[in-house]
C-alpha cells in the first residue's frame, strides 16, 4: 500500500442520544460499529487500524473492549482522548492511518455515557475548614479557587466567550443568544435521534433556570448517552467496490485538528477562536471550497453562546458580523447557511466523544439524501466542527459523491 | 532545619496569607504579580519551563496593574457543591495583562455589570486557620462604586 490523497466515508452510523439505562459505552459503541459497518457493506475482517475514544473513562481501553464484544483481529487500536474533540480526534487518526497507507480501511468510534452527569468543569479542592493553610499547586493556592477566583464551569467559562464577543463587536445580548438556541431546539423536532425534539419559545428559554448568565438551562449542551462510528478507506479501495458502495461514499475533503496557539489572555479564559480559525482556514484550502460553498454546517454549539462566535471563526460571516448573520436568518434551516439542523448539542446532546463523529454523521446523511424531514435539499458539501476546550480543534469537510 | 527553626515558623506564624502566590499582600498597596517572559514579555501566573510564546528560559517577576478594564463576565448561578453562587467571574484587562477574577461589591445582576466597565483589586479575608492566620482572597470592584 502507498500514501492516498483522496480518502472517502465508507459508512457512518450514530445511536440514538439520550437515556440508555439499559446499554453500557460498549454496547453503545458495538451498536455504532456494527452498524457503520453494514452501512460501509464491510466487516471488521476489513478493517486495519481502530481509534476509539470515551472520555469519561479515557483509561479502560475502549477499543479493546469494543474489539472483544465485535471482533478481535489483533489490529492496531488507538485509544484517544482530547476533551470534546475525542471524536474527531479518532476520526483523523483513522484517516491518518490509512492516508499514510498503513491501513486500508479504518474504522474511528466514539462512545460517551453521560446522563445525569450533571455540571462539569466546576469543584476541585473542598473548601472544608483547615488546620492550617499551605499553598500548593501551581498558583500556591491555599484553598479552592473555583468560585472565588473565577469559574471553572463550562457554562460560565463558554458565557464568557460569548459575552466577550459582544465586547468586542456590539449586539450580543441574552436575547441574541436564546434566539440562537430557539433555532437549535425548532431544528430538532426533525431529527429522531435527538435526545430532545422539545420546540420552545424564546421566553420559555428566556424565562428558565439560569445556569450561567447568559446561559439558561436550554441554552446548555445536554448530557446523554450516545456512540458514533464512521469506517474510512482510500479512493483506490473504494473504485474496487460495489456501485452502491460508491455512490453512497462521501468524501473526506479536509480533515483538520488544531490547538491553540499562544495569544495574549488565552491561559487566563480559553481563546477558543484561534485555533477554530486557523483549522477552518487550512480546510477550506484542502478542500478548495470556501464558506459560501457550504449547503449546511455542523458547529460545536456546546452552548449558545458558543454558536455564535463559530459563525465567526468559520468565516461564515465576515469578521464582527456574527450577530447580523444570525439575525439575517442565515443559519436557520431554510437560510443561506443552515448551521446545526441535526438541533445541535442544545437539543440533540452532547455525549461526549460521540459528538466529533455524530456531527459528520449528519453531514453524511444529507450529503446522502438520506436525510428525510429534515433534509437539506440537493446538499453536496457540508462542514462538521468541535472544540475541545484546552484546546483542540476538528475541522472536516465533506463533499457528496460524484459516482 | 532544626528543631529550633521549625518552632520558631510555628510561633511567627503570618497573621495573614495570599489565597494564591501571584497575591502580593507585603510590598506596600497589594497587587498582583506575573512572570514575565525576559525575550517576549508574554506574562504567565504560575511558572513556566520555557515561554509559551517564544521558547525563551527567563521569566522575571513583575507587578500587575491594579486598575482595569472588564472584558468579558458571566453571572454564575449554578456551580459545585460548597460554592456560594450567585457570582460574578470575569476577566479583566489590567493595561494589557489579562486577569481571572471575580467581580465584587456589586449587585450580581446585568443591569450592574457591564463589559467595559472599568475596575480596580481588592483583597478580603477568606477564612481564618486554626492557628489565626487570615487567608487573603482578591477581586476587582467597580471603580466610583460605593463599597457597602
Amino acid at each position: 500500500m502507498s500514501a492516498s490523497d483522496e480518502i472517502w466515508i465508507l459508512g457512518i452510523n450514530m445511536t440514538k442520544f439520550g437515556k440508555h439505562t439499559d446499554r453500557d459505552a460498549v454496547d453503545l459503541a458495538a451498536e455504532a460499529t456494527a452498524n457503520a459497518l453494514a452501512d460501509g457493506g464491510v466487516t471488521m475482517a476489513d478493517i486495519g487500524v481502530l481509534a476509539a475514544g470515551n472520555l469519561m473513562n479515557a483509561s479502560a481501553g475502549i477499543g479493546q473492549q469494543l474489539q472483544k464484544q465485535v471482533g478481535q483481529t489483533g489490529i492496531p487500536v488507538y485509544n484517544v482522548a482530547n476533551a470534546c474533540a475525542t471524536g474527531a480526534t479518532a476520526l483523523r487518526t483513522a484517516i491518518m492511518a490509512v492516508k499514510s497507507g498503513e491501513a486500508e480501511v479504518g474504522l474511528a468510534v466514539g462512545v460517551e455515557k453521560l446522563s445525569g452527569a450533571g455540571l462539569l468543569g466546576g469543584g476541585g479542592t473542598p473548601r472544608s475548614e483547615k488546620d492550617k493553610w499551605e499553598p500548593s499547586g501551581r498558583f500556591g493556592a491555599v484553598t479552592g479557587t473555583d468560585g472565588r477566583i473565577g469559574t471553572n464551569t463550562m457554562p460560565g467559562v463558554f458565557a464568557q466567550i460569548g459575552m466577550e464577543y459582544g465586547h468586542r463587536y456590539g449586539g450580543a445580548s441574552f436575547e441574541l443568544f436564546a434566539k440562537i438556541s430557539e433555532k437549535n431546539h425548532a431544528h430538532s423536532t426533525l431529527n429522531p435521534l435527538a435526545a430532545y425534539q422539545k420546540q420552545f419559545t424564546l421566553e420559555e428559554i428566556m424565562g428558565d433556570l439560569m445556569i450561567s448568565y447568559p446561559n439558561t438551562r436550554p441554552m446548555c449542551s445536554a448530557n446523554c448517552d450516545g456512540a458514533a462510528a464512521a469506517v474510512v478507506t482510500t479512493g483506490a479501495k473504494l473504485k474496487t467496490l460495489s456501485g452502491e458502495q460508491q455512490r453512497r461514499a462521501v468524501k473526506v475533503a479536509a480533515s483538520v485538528l488544531t490547538t491553540d496557539p499562544w495569544e495574549e489572555a488565552c491561559q487566563v479564559l480559553p481563546n477558543v477562536n484561534t485555533l477554530t480559525r486557523n483549522a477552518a482556514t487550512t480546510a477550506y484550502e484542502q478542500a478548495g471550497v470556501g464558506p459560501e460553498d457550504l449547503d449546511l454546517v455542523e458547529l460545536h454549539d456546546c452552548f449558545a453562546t458558543a454558536e455564535l462566535v463559530h459563525y465567526d471563526n468559520l468565516m461564515l460571516c465576515p469578521e464582527g458580523g456574527a450577530v447580523d448573520f444570525f439575525e439575517s436568518g442565515a443559519p436557520w434551516r431554510d437560510g443561506s447557511t443552515p448551521v446545526n439542523v441535526s438541533g445541535g448539542l442544545q437539543s440533540k446532546g452532547h455525549p461526549i466523544s460521540a459528538t466529533g463523529i455524530a456531527n459528520i454523521w449528519e453531514v453524511c446523511h444529507h450529503l446522502r439524501g438520506e436525510a428525510g424531514d429534515r433534509q437539506i435539499e440537493g446538499a453536496r458539501v457540508g462542514l462538521a466542527h468541535v472544540i475541545g476546550l484546552g484546546s483542540a480543534c476538528g475541522v472536516h469537510v465533506l463533499e457528496r459523491s460524484a459516482a | 532545619m532544626t528543631d529550633t527553626d521549625t518552632a520558631d515558623a510555628s510561633t511567627s506564624a503570618p497573621a495573614q496569607i495570599p489565597l494564591v502566590d501571584y497575591l502580593v499582600l507585603d510590598d506596600g498597596e497589594p497587587h498582583l504579580v506575573a512572570h514575565e517572559c525576559t525575550s517576549c514579555g508574554a506574562r504567565f501566573f504560575d511558572h513556566r519551563n520555557g515561554c509559551a510564546s517564544c521558547f525563551a528560559t527567563e521569566f522575571t517577576i513583575v507587578p500587575v496593574a491594579n486598575e482595569g478594564t472588564l472584558r468579558t463576565f458571566t453571572i454564575v448561578a449554578f456551580a459545585a457543591p460548597g460554592i456560594p453562587v450567585p457570582f460574578v467571574a470575569g476577566v479583566v484587562d489590567c493595561d494589557g495583562t489579562s486577569v481571572r477574577a471575580n467581580v465584587v461589591n456589586t449587585e450580581p445582576d446585568p443591569e450592574h455589570i457591564t463589559v467595559g466597565m472599568p475596575v480596580h483589586l481588592t483583597t478580603f479575608p477568606i477564612g481564618d486557620d486554626a492557628n489565626g492566620t487570615a487567608a487573603i482572597g482578591f477581586g476587582y470592584e467597580p471603580t466610583g462604586a460605593v463599597t457597602p
